[in-house]
């Protein structure tokens, strides 16, 4: 079984390397740089777009990096069902594509937030991300972020939950989603999401960052070992 | 082809939380304006243009803020100026 990822850098990426050792030295798989302004995803399987802060933030966060060359290659990765996950900022573009619902606002409390918190594994639509956890399972991973309150209409909030697309929630050390254990203000304690498809998540953590004890936590690998499990041929 | 200023107001949607305004709000109840009732905080956009008219410049600032320049679930703009021309 082999995979090989596709790490996305963008001008003021700087969670790149993240994902690169996870994948590389955690996971022992391949993975290929790209470029934003490569217009090949060069046989990658699975598309990571990761944290940081592209073109600076300028306008919102993810917008400008929504029309870099590299994108269209990853929508179109995204519309033949292949997998594409996007983490923190990853997220955040993936909102401005559109690949996924709703919006990623500024922290309600205004402040940028750097801490390990605790997700329920709530999302059931989408096994190629969420297969090596069990349902419901509670896990220790990393945030750092400004502007990570997920914000949508009611109905699409509704629509989230209806389906099973809610992958991450925001709880307290005994799985409860809080209001306390909510980080940022997002709308029902949301961390992650998926398409409807359940080819595309976007969540605000870093699993990427959670790989290994030496990191302080393992609970991000077995989203990698999904991937392998279910994509690597 | 005659340059077209045109000013454009972006906001955060009423409803949605905006920290921002709501710090803002909060330090002028706290000098005394009392009567503000609600602070919201966007940005300010002056594009120069070059169109056949000032309809066709208003036009296509439109379009560059469905686009790009305004999010559609989060904020709400206007077109305030198109002058120049």
């Amino acid at each position: 079984m082999s995979l090989t990822f596709g790490v996305v850098t963008f001008p003021g990426s700087n969670c790149d390397v993240d994902a690169w050792h996870a994948v590389i030295d955690v996971l022992g798989e391949r993975a290929v740089s790209l470029w934003h302004a490569d217009h090949d995803l060069q046989g990658a399987d699975v598309v990571i777009l990761p944290g940081g802060f592209s073109y600076g933030d300028a306008l919102r966060a993810g917008a400008i990096a929504r029309f870099s060359p590299i994108m269209r290659e990853v929508i179109a990765h995204a519309e033949r069902g292949a997998p594409v996950v996007g983490f923190c900022n990853g997220f955040q573009v993936l909102c401005e594509a559109h690949l996924l619902p709703g919006a990623l606002m500024r922290n309600a409390s205004s402040k940028f937030v750097c801490d390990w918190v605790h997700l329920r594994v709530d999302g059931t639509n989408a096994p190629i991300f969420l297969d090596a956890y069990a349902p419901g399972q509670l896990l220790r991973i990393p945030i750092a972020h400004g502007e990570g309150r997920f914000v949508a209409d009611e109905a699409t909030l509704d629509q989230l939950e209806g389906e099973g697309r809610v992958a991450f929630r925001y709880v307290d050390a005994a799985g409860h989603a809080t209001d306390d254990a909510n980080p940022n203000g997002a709308a029902r304690n949301i961390a992650g999401i998926t398409n409807a498809a359940g080819n595309v998540l976007g969540m605000m953590p870093h699993p990427e960052r959670a790989v290994e004890p030496l990191l302080g936590s393992a609970d991000g690998l077995p989203l990698f070992q999904s991937l392998l499990a279910r994509v690597g041929a | 082809m005659p340059r077209f200023s045109v000013s454009i107001h972006i906001v955060p949607r009423k409803g949605l939380l905006d920290p921002q305004g709501k710090a803002v709000a909060d330090a002028l109840h706290a000098l005394g304006f009392a009567t503000v009732a609600d602070a919201r905080i966007g940005r300010h956009i002056v594009l120069e243009v070059d169109g056949e008219s000032a309809e066709a410049a208003r036009a296509q600032a439109t379009a560059m803020c469905d686009k790009l320049l305004a999010n559609p679930v989060t904020e709400d703009y206007e077109i305030a100026a198109v002058a120049g021309g």
